[in-house]
């Protein structure tokens, strides 16, 4: 199994010709999957008539208007009691007011992204705390009924997630827990938790006990050992763990829209409810959408190699 | 990577402690929440005055109406604290009273002297009541609505159009006072080019996921007769929900969605149908009374370019009823704070404000001033349809049966299955069988 | 699959903890936390099931109503087409997905200059929220203003507004299901390639002393070396589609009429708006069994095929 090695191996290697016809068709597709996205962050630079123009525009003047949306709330006013105002105070508010509106206050753009990062990172850490210690656990202890358990810990997955939400809600409701950041980081932890064991434990068994046992021989406790000797092995596998983990937690959607209704909503549910004076308002949604993937986009590009490995991993295990 | 493991760690470390620690409600404060439509940016301007009078912060939490009842009829289940004050919509009343999630307002209002004769008796009826007519108040009358119409008056008004009309129909193309006439007027704008592009004859209410389907076909069930009973408050729904007059309003409303619906409508609300006549794709939409004075003070379509009128009658004049009450939600922490806002919100100068920014009023110090119905170019009409409402379940099932026929409509409508017969038989059933699980059948 | 010996002579040196100890405190958390956020619900979604329990009514006496809902759950006719919406929107995605990523893992394994990179830019569908991009997707399928319908139009000469992806009953199951291809292939693609790169070369060495043709390769040492990988791509595709809500949810909301509604969506409507919370419940675990069945069926399948 850990002979999977994702660089190379060097078979009878393909002709010039082979290579360049799969490099354009490669090419090809990744391009053609990038068009909702560029789509995406062209819209969020368009102001809103050019964004529902017809047909679509792709030559346009770009504009701030839909983050100045994004992160307002605004009213409409009578030009002449836009006259009567003080002189703007920024680019937003002038924006603003050349559509006869006047800026009320902060929308809650800001809030809820604050609560994705709460529970994506706190829930995150959580699962892969408490995971590493769990595939430690399972990975060089007898534990009894270990395979019983093993196998649960990753049933719990196959659960629609509304299914899973029905006794949830009920049971968040008695003890206080909806629509606390709290109970979501719970949540998302056992949720996360089952996977973080499984591909933990993957990346744990493969460090020698050797190498434990040697340190415990040189005076080590087991506590030491592990802190000392296994952790700092296992940081790849904890890297690409932590990365899967976020991932869910961060784009998590039927939870978040069950079990949150304000103080503890995270953005995917509320970014499909920003809208403007009529349908949503799309230049404002598409800048939230742009905000809102590049932090996963930075970890994607960063972290590649160990997701590369977590997922190729986790497949390989099985 | 160690590193960037470690940094990681810390941050989300920190940042779940920062979390832990529950945020405590300060007692000068005080949440609202609504729908985020027009009038509720109307009621964050007049509240600046509640909040200069007492000091009292206030905080709004707005969610579209797509989302609206599915969220805060959530979180009120849940037992949440989001909500201090909720304007909740007209059905949620029997459910919310029987389930204590609303506070009962009549010794608070014998109290402070407010009197539910000094609004409008189909609005108190609607919006305050349960059980329905009795005189048990679980809210106030806030916003009074009802589903009603627009028009293009500058496209009306066209003299090649109205030459045309009149030799067609043999009538002045002007405002349709039947469902007939309505869809004639559609059908005679639908597919034309006007102002260099293709126009539609009217933006009806499609949507699937809340209640948009069956608060747009209703509006032409109600005129051609159809009822929810054959006697009231004895569910004998067959032959009341599915009489002859039933089936042909229904049929009636597909036929304007198939013959006059611009593309891509098929999923629309209140929201969808705005940006339709706002980017003057159609001649004429439905829409909520609410949103009447922003269209209004639209630059491109509103002024004199927009007409109003009230939704046509075929057997019988009727409205769709909108609008909401504003209650107390009874987990607040803030009690005394809500109850002052009401009491605030209760005040005849007040409710004038309110209406001046574009609130619709109830109260009869509004509505009764001569001068109200020249207030604004759709305040007669409003009138007119506020005497004409009929409104959907007000059950503490109403949800059940909303979805039903949310399904039932979209399933004939914009799916094309079955007949009108067949769609409306199959909700009597379905409305049976939640009614026998209540107990009532 | 675990079951190391515990090494007793070391255990024996230990200061501190024993290692029984350590064991303990190490599995324990987990355990008690999937314990009262999964176990725990899950037995009161049992108990659930067998009342007439609603979760909006708080003061309902609540009453045992046996079998009941678990009758009615398989009696309605609209379960039965949820669940073949989501029976057809499962076959259709793994299909495309299947094919168009083993294809690509295929060419990216010839190993053309710049593979690296371009593996990246294909996997970022996969990273991002299935609910917000599906929501910005609807923006795409507008028929008039949407990009979508433009570019099938510059490519077919069919007008733009002429067709409607999400509001047709025909085509909206197939706008539901390219979105899912578009953002999910990346990750089939990713386990197959970990599947072709998991052949040894020699066999391919050996086959070509045999002077065995390309093709023959494919079909006779790529293809069948890398089924395990193939089907296992598919288990993972399978349950979580089985599970899909959020970006349908997003798209359609189940429509037009009922026909992207698929059985989380069906969920949702019981448990969440009509709050019949005691059948929704009853729904809920005959979902899970199914799912749950399903796919030990198939881990045996696919088990036979690993050993062969």
């Amino acid at each position: 199994m850990s002979s999977l090695n994702v660089t190379a191996h060097s078979v009878v290697e393909p002709t010039p010709t082979v290579k360049r016809i799969a490099g354009a068709i490669v090419i090809i597709y990744a391009l053609v999957t990038m068009v909702p996205l560029a789509w995406i962050f062209l819209t969020s630079v368009k102001s809103p008539p050019d964004s529902i123009s017809y047909p679509p525009k792709i030559v346009f003047t770009p504009t701030l208007e839909g983050f100045c949306n994004l992160f307002t709330t605004r009213t409409r006013q009578t030009p002449d009691y836009i006259q009567s105002l003080p002189a703007p105070t920024g680019a937003c508010d002038e924006i603003t007011r050349n559509r006869n509106m006047v800026i009320a206050g902060p929308s809650n753009y800001w809030p809820r992204f604050g609560n994705s990062l709460v529970i994506a990172f706190g829930s995150t850490f959580l699962a892969v705390s408490l995971g590493t210690l769990t595939a430690y656990g399972f990975s060089r202890f007898r534990v009894p009924l270990a395979d019983d358990l093993l196998f649960f810990i990753l049933s719990t997955r196959m659960m629609p997630p509304i299914a899973v939400a029905i006794p949830i809600y009920l049971m968040y409701r008695q003890f206080g827990l909806s629509d606390t950041a709290l109970g979501m980081i719970l949540l998302y932890t056992a949720v996360n938790v089952s996977l973080a064991v499984w591909l933990l434990k993957g990346f744990i068994d493969e460090i020698p006990r050797e190498y434990e046992e040697a340190a415990m021989i040189d005076g080590y406790t087991r506590l030491q050992a592990f802190w000392k000797v296994v952790l700092p092995q296992a940081t790849t596998g904890i890297a690409a763990t932590a990365i899967f983990c976020l991932i869910f937690a961060w784009n998590e959607y039927a939870f978040a829209v069950l079990l949150t209704s304000g103080s503890a909503q995270t953005a995917p549910p509320f970014i499909p409810t920003i809208i403007g004076e009529g349908g949503q308002d799309w230049p404002a949604v598409a800048a939230g959408t742009t905000i809102f993937l590049v932090p996963i986009l930075v970890f994607t590009i960063i972290l590649r190699k160990q997701l590369l490995r977590g997922i190729t991993f986790g497949a390989v295990r099985k | 990577m160690r590193k960037m493991t470690k940094i990681l760690m810390g941050m989300s470390s920190a940042l779940v402690l920062s979390t832990v620690i529950p945020g405590m409600a300060k007692a000068d404060e005080l949440t609202l929440c609504w729908a985020a439509w027009d009038p509720a940016n109307a009621l964050v301007e007049l509240s600046k005055d509640f909040t200069a009078a007492t000091g009292t912060t206030m905080k709004f939490e707005f969610v579209p109406w797509p989302n609206f009842a599915d969220r805060i009829l959530n979180e009120l289940n849940s037992g949440g604290k989001l909500c201090d004050l909720l304007i909740g919509d007209s059905q949620w009343i029997g459910g919310s009273a029987e389930n204590g999630y609303y506070v009962k307002l009549n010794d608070f209002f014998d109290k402070e002297g407010i009197k539910m004769s000094d609004f409008a008796e189909a609005a108190v009826n609607a919006y305050s009541t349960w059980p329905k007519g009795t005189p048990n108040y679980w809210a106030l009358p806030a916003m009074g609505d009802a589903n009603g119409w627009f028009y293009r008056k500058d496209w009306f008004a066209k003299p090649e159009l109205q030459a045309e009309f009149k030799q067609k129909y043999g009538r002045d193309l002007g405002p349709p006072q039947t469902w007939d006439e309505l869809k004639q007027v559609a059908e005679f704008f639908t597919g034309r080019e006007i102002d260099g592009q293709k126009v539609y004859g009217a933006a009806i209410f499609t949507e699937r996921a809340s209640e948009g389907v069956t608060m747009g076909a209703t509006s032409a069930l109600y005129p051609f007769g159809f009822k929810y009973e054959q006697t009231p408050g004895k569910y004998d729904m067959e032959g009341a929900v599915n009489s002859a007059d039933a089936v042909a309003g229904l049929e009636a409303y597909k036929a304007l969605y198939k013959c006059c619906q611009p593309p891509g409508y098929t999923d629309s609300y209140m929201g969808e149908g705005l940006d339709a006549f706002k980017s003057g794709q159609v001649a004429m939409a439905m829409n909520w009374f609410a949103f009447f004075p922003g269209l209004h003070k639209d630059e491109k379509v509103g002024g004199d370019k927009i007409g109003f009128f009230v939704n046509p009658k075929q057997k019988v004049a009727a409205s769709t009823l909108g609008g909401q009450g504003i209650s107390v939600v009874a987990n607040t922490d803030n009690m005394d704070g809500a109850l002052a806002y009401i009491k605030w919100f209760a005040q005849p100068e007040v409710q004038k404000k309110w209406w001046a920014l574009g609130g619709y009023a109830v109260h009869n110090a509004v509505l009764n001033e001569p001068s109200f119905k020249d207030s604004q170019p759709f305040a007669a009409d409003f009138l007119v349809a506020m005497n004409q409402v009929q409104d959907f379940w007000q059950e503490p099932s109403y949800a059940i049966l909303l979805q039903a026929m949310q399904k039932r409509l979209h399933d004939y409508v914009v799916a094309d299955q079955g007949t009108a017969q067949e769609a409306l038989d199959a909700l009597v059933n379905d409305w049976k069988e939640i009614f026998e699980d209540e107990g009532k059948l | 699959m675990l079951a190391h010996a515990t090494p007793t002579t070391i255990a024996a040196r230990v200061r501190g903890l024993s290692d029984r100890a350590i064991a303990w405190l190490f599995v324990t958390p987990t355990i008690a936390l999937l314990l009262a956020i999964n176990i725990f619900p899950l037995i009161w979604a049992v108990y659930l099931s067998f009342t007439n329990f609603r979760a909006n009514r708080p003061n309902a006496a609540v009453e045992g109503v046996g079998l009941r809902n678990y009758q009615r759950v398989l009696n309605d006719p609209d379960i039965w087409i949820a669940m073949q919406t989501t029976a057809h929107f499962v076959f259709w995605t793994i299909l495309l997905q299947t094919v168009i990523g083993f294809a690509l893992a295929y060419l990216i394994d010839r190993k053309f200059r710049g593979h690296g990179f371009w593996t990246t830019v294909i996997l970022i569908p996969m990273m991002l929220s299935p609910a917000v991009v599906g929501n910005f997707w609807r923006f795409l399928y507008q028929p008039q203003i949407g990009l979508f319908n433009y570019i099938v139009s510059f490519f077919t000469g069919i007008p733009p507004s002429s067709f409607e992806m999400l509001g047709s009953v025909d085509l909206a199951p197939w706008a539901i299901i390219i979105v899912d291809t578009w953002m999910w292939t990346p990750y089939v693609m990713l386990i197959c390639l970990a599947g072709l790169r998991s052949i040894p070369d020699y066999i391919y060495e050996a086959a070509e002393v045999d002077r065995a043709s390309a093709w023959r390769q494919f079909w006779s040492i790529t293809v069948p070396m890398a089924l395990p990988f193939i089907m296992l791509a598919v288990l993972f595709r399978g349950i979580e589609n089985f599970k899909m809500f959020d970006m349908v949810m997003l798209l359609t909301g189940g429509g037009p009429g009922s026909t992207t509604e698929v059985a989380s969506i069906t969920l949702k409507r019981e448990a969440f708006e009509s709050w019949l919370t005691g059948r929704s419940s009853a729904f809920a675990i005959i979902l899970f069994v199914a799912v749950f069945g399903l796919a030990n069926i198939y881990v045996k399948a696919l088990n036979r095929v690993k050993q062969r």
